[in-house]
């Protein structure tokens, strides 16, 4: 897929993405039906759990190009492992705040150190020090190679998390209400669903634009040492010519 | 029995280095019992609470103890430009991983020898429950793992000391999670059943850290 046609693609993915944000917040603050226990604060539920999917499956893609990166050393697959990343990490913020919000008029309490919560923050954690390796590391090559270890390891390093969590949690219970599942009927389901499609595909809208925008940033930095190389070429050559017609 | 010995003449090259230099293990000591010493005024542990705050105290002591250790075995090979050097000789990566990963287990477990003793006088606690050794082991082992590839890595960043411990902490939470349960069993004197459980644990979460690290350290440290 050559940078036309994925532009292309992104041009009829934008009033795609529009017209599906529409939607769904049509559908979730009106046309939904009002949860019997919870009320209208659980239409939140419609925002977090697609926005959760969509941070699971931005550092799956993370983790698959990763390896991609090891193997074939294109630079493309680093170009969607940081694209990913950053959505990824910024889907997880969201998920993290809508689920924090959603707590404390549900459970009574801001958070709890429940498996999936546990988890979610430590992914955050990961994600935020794969970001800065990038963004520290001495030279951009090594950079890329240092992030694509941390994209593989901590993507395989989550379900561990989770299910220590889940391990310390049966051998010590916590005298806390535990996130109960939500009784789904069936226009809720639809809701919900819509609501992860869109999400979905605003992801990878975003993803793509991320990265058309690393792409052509590391096109520039190419140019411009081509440039300057080339520069420092001409000066060297006229001081040449100088000297030689100074003898 | 190759791999051994090239793995062998790592850890005592390592070995070897800290006992000319003694850069590592002694300045740690003293910052684990620093943090023991921290602790006893944030907490301030009666006799009746000690044994629930210890496994915490400990742990939390090791961990920030174990990171600096860890930090020290990759920056001292790289200010000297001896990773090249280790990267040169006739050993396989592997073996280069494991025999870092020993010595980083060494060092860090020689400061826990010293600090358990010397937290239980300060707490007034059983001076080396029997038990805790083998807690110790297991989850030093693992912490060295991971510690080792990620040592590996940050020094190839800017700010090498505080990107550590970013890496590092939210990959370890299950060795430390377990860790912890395992100690707080042996330090109430709960009944052994649940230990074995949590050792268990210990055991898979070495096997998978060391496996993964293992495999990901030829990419950390190729040129």
């Amino acid at each position: 897929m050559t940078t036309k046609h994925l532009e292309k693609i992104n041009s009829l993915l934008l009033p795609v993405c529009f017209a599906g944000v529409l939607l769904v917040m049509y559908m979730a603050l009106g046309w939904a039906p009002l949860e019997t226990t919870e009320g209208h604060v659980q239409r939140i539920f419609y925002v977090h759990v697609p926005v959760s999917w969509s941070a699971f499956v931005a550092f799956f893609v993370v983790f698959v190009s990763s390896i991609l990166f090891l193997i074939k050393r294109s630079e493309k697959w680093d170009w969607l492992a940081v694209s990913a990343a950053e959505l990824g990490l910024l889907m997880t913020t969201l998920s993290l705040i809508s689920g924090i919000i959603w707590g404390r008029p549900t459970w009574g309490v801001w958070w709890v150190w429940d498996p999936r919560l546990t988890s979610t923050l430590l992914m955050w954690m990961i994600y935020v020090a794969y970001l800065m390796v990038r963004a520290y590391s001495s030279e951009a090559g090594r950079g890329s190679r240092m992030a694509a270890v941390i994209g593989i390891i901590g993507f395989a390093d989550v379900p561990v998390v989770y299910y220590s969590v889940v391990w310390w949690q049966n051998i010590h219970p916590q005298p806390l209400i535990r996130p109960g599942n939500l009784e789904l009927t069936g226009s809720m389901a639809l809701v919900l669903l819509t609501s992860t499609i869109v999400f979905t595909i605003f992801l990878f809208y975003l993803i793509s634009r991320r990265f058309l925008l690393e792409k052509a940033t590391s096109e520039l930095a190419v140019m411009k040492r081509t440039l300057r190389e080339e520069e420092q070429d001409a000066r060297i050559a006229k001081i040449k010519i100088d000297r030689a017609e100074n003898k | 029995m190759e791999f051994a010995r090239q793995v062998w003449t790592i850890v005592w090259k390592d070995i070897i280095v800290e006992a000319r230099s003694r850069q590592i293990v002694a300045p740690v000591l003293v910052f684990a019992v620093l943090v023991l010493v921290i602790f006893n005024f944030a907490l301030s542990p009666t006799s009746s609470n000690i044994p629930q705050l210890a496994p915490g105290v400990l742990w939390v002591s090791f961990t920030f103890a174990g990171v600096l250790s860890v930090n020290r075995s990759f920056v001292l090979e790289n200010e000297n430009g001896s990773i090249l050097g280790l990267m040169l000789s006739p050993v396989s990566r592997e073996a280069l991983f494991t025999g870092k990963m020993l010595s980083n287990l060494i060092f860090i477990g020689a400061v826990e020898l010293v600090t358990v003793p010397v937290f239980s006088v300060l707490f007034n606690q059983e001076l080396f429950p029997p038990m805790l050794l083998v807690v110790l082991f297991l989850a030093t082992s693992g912490f060295s793992a991971v510690g080792s590839i990620f040592a590996a890595l940050a020094i190839n960043t800017r700010f090498r000391e505080i990107m550590l411990p970013l890496l590092m902490f939210p990959v370890v939470v299950p060795v430390i999670i377990s860790a912890v349960k395992a100690t707080e069993i042996i330090l109430t004197s709960s009944p052994a059943g649940d230990m074995i459980k949590w050792l268990e644990m210990l055991v898979a979460f070495d096997l998978i850290f060391f496996l993964i690290a293992a495999v990901a350290f030829e990419y950390v440290i190729e040129e």
